[in-house]
């Protein structure tokens, strides 16, 4: 079969496409679309972003670690596409030019298509939108203006392209080793049969696998057909993520169940990497930092796991083995994670070197429950501060039975040295790591005080 | 006229469709080829063996270039012809490039420079400033050295006195557009490069000396560049120069341009810098005497290291009077990426160093910080400088021992800062806000706001002053339109748009009647590199004398046919009225054309009144100063550092104006850009001098996020006092020095958790800060 996709409104057929080609360099190289820059070739910087709609809607995503196979049965609009077929500038480009917003124009048609893509759902939180868009001369101001005048001129009709005309077949195995199943069964069955096989989702980090280790992947299967692996069930007992629900649809699942792990969600990659990355990815890549994992930890989720016919199931921390190696048999994969319904005393914080878009320093998430004043339940979970995402057990076990009070919190910051030795590396010394974990812990007790605790709550 | 709107950027239109063209977007000739360098794995060492067998073999290559196919080896260096294209025996730092990789695709020039087969016997690398003290590695005989008066004498006597040490950070300049070239070869050898070059003359003369040829025989054509800040100056000279190579080795287009992290590896930053300072003072913070040693690591080779470190020197008074001063200034040599030009060209670090100067004794008495700067500022300009209603300067600024001379020697004639700062601090309600962070902070154990006002006054020519020169070529056809050429390079700052302002006020018609054109050697020679926040000011004046020239060869022909002065000819609103009657401008071109007098014409511009001594450190090496001022208020978390700015308010002083939208968006990106210097842009090196933040993974621009929550920009109503283009001020990189500001809210913030002086370095990232918090509790 071949790969179908709508370019711009125009549907493209493209028989057996090399299964590690990414979407970028197919615009820039074969089909002479300059507009998509590649700035960054890692998907850090969004100038290179596409528009990508399927029956879900349109979301905004990186093409440079975008493969062709991800778009079968998609539409995708470059910034060739945003205008009107008069050449009628779609709003957002009308506002950037007259707010002065673009200066040398390398990262505007990537800010011009997140922008498109956010005034079609009607999202005006212009800073989560445009938070993985990097420009490095306007200092941002006068696209923030853009974005703020555009909002209140009507959607363009001419961005709702054709997705019946781009039928989402049955595209079987191509010449080149690569597989795109329908179903997690025919997965599971051809995973057991190719073990050594890539599995791809998102693409958030394989692709970098192939943009920066230049890395010839062998045999891949790509994920995006098995629409069972993309469900969220939620039951009066649990929350269950199908392996290849994104973390954007997480995030806004979790903003009814457990707000501060939406919050902290908020700042996981950017709109771009929260679209195409998968809850089942973030977990099986085995990071030792998340940020999903030290949440779902601390909520006492469940891994699920499945080989071929056979499933098995895993507290998410157990997973995790040490650096580099997880519970994961070959030809095993992750087919969901279920949490616990609970009632919601999770509190995640991210530090990073940069608030927006940045890998973490470290993570501390944190669970505690009380009865009356006493610490009845604790789980504790970092990223960043070990070769794992791992459970903080000794300070869990210095609070369980101890009354809720600053010297209980102060009393267990020795633990930490217990349960952490982290390492030093550019983003934190190890020091500095160990001392912004006590200090997540001493920042429960703060919250409760009078006194203001949120830094992005200060206003001038 | 045209000059003074705020008319957008010229090719915003095509940015915002993605239809403006840059380097690797240009459609290449079929067969062009694509090239890749191939990087060194380690910092110094000696090259015993280089087997490209394994890269040669490689699908898709079709050459490889070794050191040892060259020869000579082309230099690549902006001053001192030590920048081998390609290592040759020694090795010089992590990445540099050792041979070229000539491919179909870029990818397989990428893969295949992966493959060499290199053995090197490692050499201990000189990395750090103590490092290259320690070995005297360093660029020059000696330490430079300027001294005014007697510091040590005044220090010693003044009744009180600070000393300390700033460390700051490098800069990655991570224009968004990377490092790329095109070479197109031509018949008879000829060649013609396309590039990303703010210097498209330096681009064709390195070239020319790598292909043996002379200048004629190279064509380069810059149109505009994603993003420079001095990163494009002369980093982009190998890229050409390999892509000229190969053009000529393969007789087909080449065309090279770095992958992110290649780029970020191969080359060169600001320069980071320690900066040891010791200042004497009354008990009102006024400055006796102040020494400053200076220490800048330059990397492997001198590139543009040592203007940068005169620079800083020539900027380490900022804005105030140093009565007594010695600025000491070690240019060291390291096994590192060799530091380069970027925005401020060192003037931001020598900056930091008095501003540092200013909290530290303000901390020390315990006095408002914005009270000590005023009280050092220089002497009000006595001039018709200045805004709308300039007040008298304060009376401890009259002092017969003030004169205002900087410590080279140069007089402060147009020093406006102090009306500037009355006007700032009063709009944005200065000292109410501080009183309100103090009662804020008495309050708040865990957050902490801090707040400060930094002035800037930056010196604006080339210091080495044969670069204060520029040309112009315009074209007036037939029917009206107007070709315009400058010396300039479009790097997103505006200068096309500006320039062609310039040229339809000339002319007295509509910008859109103005047709912007490529910088092209060919068109206009001999150009200096726009840079130096010169851009407008030197091609500005070139275009003007240009168009002066044509339009007044149109105004003597028709005060010829109609028989009257040329006085009486009149050039507005598309038309040309001489006399009573009128006409449009392209039946007045038409007519000039008919009447066989050129409608061409040169401009050549050259800065008057400069003259300067480096050695020495006299005389007189700017044309005039821009000036500008910042207040920013920012929070800071002392559970963790983070921290945002939580509203910043500048006042910035661009002269008369060519275009003030342009200007404000200089001064809101130049002030992110700074902020992000000095907060979350840290570079980190391992111990076997790699770069361990070589992508935007892991070196952190700010993002949309790290803006002032409140942003208010506006600019000083005023012209400058010397004659530039239409009395404006270059604007390019003075802002850049507003993110000063930020450093010290961040400092006043963590002052504000302990009796001790915070002293953060540079960038005062979250764990620097957190651990500045521990001092101070100390």
């Amino acid at each position: 079969m071949s790969l179908r996709f709508l370019l711009n409104g125009q549907t493209v057929v493209l028989a057996d496409p090399p299964p590690m080609l990414t979407l970028l360099d197919w615009l820039r190289e074969t089909r002479g679309l300059s507009g998509t820059k590649e700035g960054c070739n890692e998907g850090d910087c969004g100038a290179c972003t596409v528009m990508v709609t399927d029956a879900d809607g349109a979301k905004p995503l990186n093409a440079c670690i975008l493969l062709l196979p991800q778009l079968h049965g998609k539409a995708v609009r470059t910034v060739e596409g945003l205008a009107a077929p008069d050449g009628t500038p779609h709003p957002v480009q009308q506002a950037l030019i007259d707010h002065h917003a673009s200066q040398c124009g390398f990262c505007t048609p990537g800010f011009a298509v997140s922008m498109a893509t956010a005034h079609r759902a009607g999202d005006t939180d212009h800073d989560t939108v445009l938070a993985g868009n990097l420009c490095r001369c306007t200092g941002y101001a006068p696209i923030i203006r853009a974005a703020q005048a555009a909002a209140v001129a009507p959607v363009p009709d001419w961005l709702d392209d054709p997705l019946a005309d781009v039928p989402a077949l049955e595209w079987g195995t191509c010449a080149a080793n690569a597989i795109r199943p329908t179903s997690a069964d025919a997965l599971a069955a051809w995973y057991v049969q190719n073990p050594q096989a890539t599995l791809i989702a998102g693409a958030t980090d394989v692709g970098l696998w192939i943009t920066k280790g230049l890395r010839d992947l062998g045999p891949v299967a790509f994920l995006n057909g098995c629409a069972d692996l993309r469900g969220i069930t939620v039951d009066a007992g649990e929350i269950r993520l199908g392996a290849c629900v994104s973390i954007a649809e997480m995030l806004e699942l979790m903003r009814a169940h457990h707000p501060h792990f939406a919050a902290m969600l908020t700042r996981f990659g950017s709109a771009q990497v929260r679209a195409a990355a998968t809850v089942g990815g973030n977990i099986a890549n085995g990071s030792p930092i998340g940020d999903s994992p030290p949440a779902l930890i601390a909520l006492g989720a469940t891994l699920h796991l499945r080989k071929g016919d056979t499933r098995r199931s895993l507290p998410l921390e157990d997973f995790f083995v040490e650096y580099g190696k997880q519970d994961r048999t070959s030809g095993e994969f992750v087919e969901a994670v279920t949490i616990p319904r609970q009632a919601d005393t999770l509190r995640c914080y991210k530090l990073s070197k940069r608030r927006e878009q940045d890998i973490s320093a470290l993570c501390g998430c944190f669970n505690l429950g009380l009865e009356g004043d006493v610490i009845a339940t604790a789980r504790i979970a970092f990223g960043g501060m070990a070769g794992i995402p791992k459970r903080a057990r000794a300070v869990e076990a210095a609070l369980i039975g101890q009354p809720w009070a600053e010297a209980t919190l102060r009393a267990a910051l020795p633990a930490f040295a217990e349960d952490f030795q982290p390492m030093s590396d550019m983003r934190a010394s190890a020091a500095y790591r160990l001392q912004t974990a006590q200090n997540m812990l001493l920042r429960l007790w703060h919250e409760g005080a009078a006194y203001a605790t949120d830094i992005d709550a200060v206003t001038p | 006229m045209s000059v003074r709107k705020p008319l957008p950027h010229d090719a915003a239109p095509l940015h915002v469709t993605g239809a403006a063209r840059y380097v690797d977007d240009i459609p290449t000739p079929a067969g062009t080829l694509h090239l890749a360098f191939g990087l060194s794995p380690v910092a110094h060492g000696e090259i015993s063996a280089l087997d490209l067998a394994a890269v040669r073999a490689a699908p898709g290559v079709v050459a490889v270039i070794g050191p040892d196919d060259l020869d000579p080896m082309p230099d690549c260096s902006p001053s001192a012809h030590d920048e081998p294209l390609l290592a040759r025996g020694t090795v010089s730092y992590h990445g540099q490039p050792l041979f070229l990789v000539i491919a179909n695709s870029h990818l397989a020039a990428r893969k295949a420079a992966r493959l060499a087969d290199l053995r090197c016997a490692e050499a201990p690398a000189i990395l750090t400033i103590d490092d290259a003290l320690a070995a005297n590695s360093r660029f020059e005989d000696g330490p430079r050295i300027w001294t005014r008066g007697d510091p040590a004498a005044a220090i010693a006597a003044a009744p009180h006195r600070v000393e300390g040490v700033i460390e700051i950070g490098g800069q990655e300049h991570f224009y968004l557009e990377g490092q790329a070239a095109l070479a197109l070869p031509q018949e008879g050898g000829d060649m013609v490069i396309h590039a990303s070059s703010q210097h498209p003359s330096e681009v064709q003369h390195k070239v020319a000396d790598a292909l043996g040829v002379p200048m004629h025989a190279v064509r380069v054509e810059v149109r505009r560049m994603g993003g420079a800040f001095g990163g494009k100056e002369s980093q982009g000279n190998a890229l050409a120069i390999a892509c000229a190579l190969a053009a000529r080795a393969t007789g087909r287009p080449c065309k090279m341009r770095y992958d992110r992290d290649d780029d970020m590896v191969i080359t060169g930053k600001r320069h980071d810098f320690r900066i040891a300072y010791c200042a004497g003072f009354d008990g009102d913070g006024r400055l006796a005497g102040v020494t400053f040693t200076q220490y800048a690591r330059c990397g492997w080779s001198q590139d543009l290291s040592l203007p940068v470190a005169d620079r800083a020197m020539l900027h380490a008074d900022n804005a105030y009077f140093l009565p007594a001063v010695r600025i000491e200034s070690h240019r060291l040599r390291t096994h590192t990426a060799s530091a380069t030009a970027f925005r401020g060209f060192g003037g931001p670090q020598g900056m930091v160093g008095i501003e540092r100067v200013m909290d530290h004794i303000a901390h020390s008495l315990g006095r408002d910080p914005l009270a000590v700067r005023r009280l050092n500022y220089y002497a009000a300009a006595s001039g018709p400088a200045g805004g709308p209603s300039a007040p008298p300067s304060p009376p401890e600024d009259i002092s017969n021992q003030k004169k205002p001379t900087t410590p080279y020697g140069m007089e402060v004639t147009d020093f406006i800062l102090h009306e500037m700062t009355d006007v700032l601090a009063e709009r944005a309600g200065y000292a109410a806000r501080r009183a309100a962070v103090a009662a804020w902070n008495a309050e708040n154990p865990v957050l902490k706001r801090g707040i400060a006002l930094t002035p800037v006054k930056f010196g604006i020519s080339f210091t080495l002053s044969h670069l204060n020169q520029a040309g112009a070529l315009v074209h007036v056809y037939q029917d009206g339109s107007i070709h315009l050429n400058h010396g300039g390079t479009e790097m997103g700052q505006g200068l096309f748009q500006k320039l062609a302002q310039v040229a339809a006020s000339a002319f007295g018609v509509e910008v859109g009647e103005v047709r912007i054109t490529a910088t092209d050697t060919a068109k206009v020679p001999n150009t200096s590199a726009t840079a130096a926040s010169s851009g407008s000011d030197l091609n500005g004046m070139a275009v003007k004398i240009a168009c002066d020239t044509i339009r007044d060869r149109i105004a003597a022909h028709l005060a010829e046919t109609h028989q009257t002065d040329p006085r009486r000819v009149h050039f507005a609103a598309g038309k040309v009225f001489v006399g009573e009657e009128e006409m449009t401008f392209a039946q007045a071109a038409q007519s000039t054309y008919e009447a066989r007098v050129s409608l061409s014409a040169t401009g050549f511009y050259r800065t008057p009144g400069l003259s300067w001594d480096r050695i020495a450190g006299q005389g007189r090496p700017f044309f005039y100063f821009a000036y500008g001022a910042a207040l920013s208020e920012v929070v800071l978390d002392t559970l963790t550092g983070e921290n945002r700015i939580l509203r910043t308010d500048i006042l910035h002083d661009a002269g008369a104006s060519l275009n003030p939208a342009l200007d404000i968006g200089q001064i809101e990106g130049g002030f992110v850009q700074g902020a992000g210097w000095l907060t979350m842009e840290e570079l980190v090196w391992d111990a076997a001098g790699r770069l361990r933040t070589h992508a935007p993974s892991t070196y952190k621009i700010p993002a949309v996020g790290d803006r002032p929550g409140v942003f208010n920009v506006t600019l000083w109503d005023g012209a400058n006092t010397q004659e530039t283009i239409y009395r404006s001020k270059a604007v390019g990189e003075p802002p850049f020095m507003l993110g000063i500001s930020v450093l010290m809210a961040l400092s006043d913030a963590v002052a504000a958790c302990g009796p001790g002086y915070p002293a953060p370095d540079g960038p005062a990232t979250p764990e620097r800060l957190l651990a500045a918090i521990q001092r101070v509790r100390e």
